[in-house]
């Protein structure tokens, strides 16, 4: 039994069903992200587990334990606010103790949980100003000092990182995981970041208008998208979706990409999918990552099955760590990722090669996975 | 056309220009601060005049004997109807009126506010409505049917009064006045307050829901300590208002000893005895209004900040 259990979750606000129908699991210790564009339903989400939100049927489970009708303060959770929610009238102190206060724990004891706490996150010097006097990092810090001083069963980050500059973002980033590693509690985090989500989390719940798109780890998510959506979605850059029709090459299926000036491109499947027969000269989407799309030379050595061809360079964007270049196939811009100081011009024709045992197929009607 | 041409007006005769404005701006001014002020600095000297200076003198000049009689006269022992024991007695009736009123009135709209924003139910934004048109209510209109419930009270005072011994201030004029001006504040702090904590992070409030704190504890500990700027806004709108008030004082606590000083202040003056003592009404009118100065003094400075507030997102 998992230490998280979320079943048949509905949230209906009068006639608007905002979340349709959650199922979702965590284990102990595990970290959880849920992740998608704005008004999807996951702030709402973690608002019902948090018990802020009432919902509309489903259950709620934390460690066997029903949570659904409880008050927030019952739920043994905390949460970390987006605007971190610091009480501006109290000091780091009053508002790190303020819940113990609350539940009227001696004030001995307040002070020792907020030394203890105040050594985890260093922010002992601190503990005597008002929150106007912190910086965006600072109150960051004080704000997961509140929650973690209360030492719950579960942690809710509701897009705690989006009202930091990007430098800080990244710092914080390492920061909760280590934070994560070092506690062993259980975090739920909402992000509409998906760097902040490969990063961090243990399980991803991708989540569209209040369906959870595909719920796995982050590299089941990354390298098997379950649909059109969550490829496009995780990922940066984006993986290239490419409009493309199945052909047979000998006793193989091919893929063909056509391109703006030459005759189109044939890629021989080797190992393709079951369902990607059914598909025979219809068109389909043919999604491939920037990194399984390079130059000859970069390709990954083990991969078992390479095709290559002659594309013509649009654009080259030099990234410092790697070579960006975009090419058109399909009637879309597509973009490679090519090593560093690889030797590219625009306006030539280079041979790229596809990775193809990373490619994945959908259908263009459905947008699901072909398998 | 005109924006070639102010460069060129600019380059010739700008600063002389500027200096006209500021002259005819601030020369302006100081006429209007100076026609605004004047009955202030006439009534402010001939409080400290004697009578025959009044009657002989110029009434803009500096008092030559500046005396402090009219103003202990009209404290201590100035007439007010039949009895001449000064306004002492009324000033304090009105601070005993004024301060419940003012606090009863800026908590609930406190409360008010409170609920309309962060606890919103179903018909919320009805409710509001309703009590914004209580802010648009003329006193007048009030009068009557608040003498018939004020009078029904008080029967039922006396009725209390019978059965227990006490009747909980039913009846009591003073008590009446508190219970007219705290209804109909309401509509106004009601206003100000839930417009002040439309902006006020509800965050804050999901924080301290998630901390374990109960409705009340969350209004007290985080709602009222950060509602400053309004809460000396609401108390100086409603302190002028219900100090200066006539209207309903005089309507409903208009005769005996639980006159305010508004009503009195109206008595002393009409009071016809002899020679009318212009320095000593004026010592009076002058007692009368220094509680509102004093409040304005004192709060005026969070007054201008807490109209600002919410204005712009800090």
């Amino acid at each position: 039994m998992a230490f998280l259990e979320i079943d048949g979750l509905r949230k209906r606000f009068g006639q608007v069903e905002i979340l349709k129908g959650i199922d979702v699991e965590l284990e102990k210790g595990g970290f959880l992200v849920l992740v998608g564009p704005s008004g999807c339903g996951k702030s709402t989400l973690l608002n019902t587990i948090a018990g802020l939100e009432t919902i509309t049927s489903g259950e709620i489970r934390v460690d066997g334990r029903t949570i659904n009708d409880l008050h927030p303060s019952k739920r043994d959770i905390a949460m970390v606010f987006q605007s971190y929610a610091l009480y501006p009238n109290m000091t780091v102190a009053g508002n790190i103790s303020f819940g113990m206060e609350m539940r009227g724990v001696p004030a001995a004891e307040r002070q020792k949980a907020i030394d203890k706490v105040a050594k985890v996150l260093q922010i002992g010097h601190l503990l005597q100003r008002k929150p106007s006097q912190l910086s965006g990092g600072q109150r960051q810090r004080v704000a997961m000092g509140r929650e973690l001083v209360r030492d719950p069963k579960l942690f809710l980050f509701d897009e705690p990182l989006s009202n930091l500059d990007a430098k800080l973002r990244v710092d914080m980033r390492i920061e909760i995981k280590r934070l994560h590693a070092t506690t062993g509690t259980t975090i739920v985090y909402v992000t509409h970041d998906q760097i902040e989500a490969m990063t961090l989390a243990t399980k991803i719940a991708v989540m569209r208008d209040g369906e959870v798109q595909q719920f796995g780890t982050p590299a089941e998510i990354y390298n098997n998208p379950s649909n059109l959506f969550v490829a496009d979605f995780m990922g940066s850059p984006a993986m290239n979706l490419i409009p493309a029709t199945i052909g047979t090459s000998g006793n193989a299926l091919s893929v063909v990409l056509q391109r703006e000036t030459r005759e189109p491109i044939s890629l021989p499947m080797a190992n393709a999918p079951a369902g990607l027969s059914a598909f025979q000269g219809k068109p389909i989407i043919f999604g491939v990552r920037p990194e399984a799309l390079t130059d000859p030379e970069g390709a990954e050595r083990n991969a078992s099955h390479i095709a290559t061809a002659d594309c013509h360079i649009e654009v080259v964007e030099p990234a410092g760590s790697d070579t960006f270049a975009v090419t058109n196939l399909g009637g879309k811009g597509v973009v490679a990722r090519l090593r560093a100081d690889a030797n590219i011009q625009p306006g030539t024709n280079t041979p790229l090669a596809f990775n193809l045992t990373k490619a994945v197929f959908f259908d263009p009607a459905t947008e699901t996975r072909i398998r | 056309m005109s924006a070639v041409t102010i460069p060129a007006r600019q380059a010739s005769g700008g600063v002389n220009v500027k200096v006209i404005n500021r002259i005819v701006i601030y020369g302006l001014l100081a006429l209007f601060a100076l026609f605004y002020l004047m009955p202030l600095f006439v009534m402010l000297v001939t409080s400290f005049k004697t009578m025959d200076e009044i009657q002989n003198g110029n009434m803009l000049a500096l008092p030559r004997a500046p005396t402090f009689d009219p103003w202990l006269k009209a404290w201590g022992e100035t007439c007010v109807g039949l009895t001449c024991a000064g306004i002492k007695g009324y000033f304090w009736n009105s601070i005993k009126m004024v301060v419940p009123a003012v606090l009863i009135s800026t908590m609930l709209g406190a409360l008010n506010g409170y609920v309309l924003t962060k606890w919103r139910f179903r018909g919320a934004t009805l409710v509001f409505g309703l009590m914004l048109f209580a802010c648009f209510i003329p006193f007048q209109s009030v009068l009557l049917p608040m003498a018939t419930i004020l009078g029904s009270l008080g029967r039922f005072g006396v009725t209390l009064q019978n059965a227990t011994g006490t009747s909980f201030g039913l009846g009591n004029p003073t008590v009446n006045l508190v219970f007219v001006h705290v209804v109909y504040g309401i509509g106004f702090t009601t206003l100000f307050f839930r417009n002040y904590y439309e902006a006020f992070p509800t965050e804050l409030v999901k924080a301290a829901q998630v901390d374990g704190a109960s409705f009340f504890q969350i209004f007290r500990r985080i709602m009222l300590p950060n509602s400053m700027p309004i809460f000396v806004v609401t108390v100086i709108y409603q302190f002028t208002n219900i100090w200066n008030d006539f209207l309903f004082a005089s309507a409903y606590a208009g005769t005996g000893d639980a006159m305010p000083m508004t009503v009195a202040l109206n008595n002393v003056v009409n009071t016809s005895t002899g020679v009318v003592e212009y320095n000593v009404n004026m010592a009076a009118a002058m007692i009368a209004a220094l509680p509102t100065l004093l409040v304005y003094v004192l709060a005026g400075r969070y007054f201008v900040r807490g109209l600002m507030a919410g204005a712009v997102k800090g």
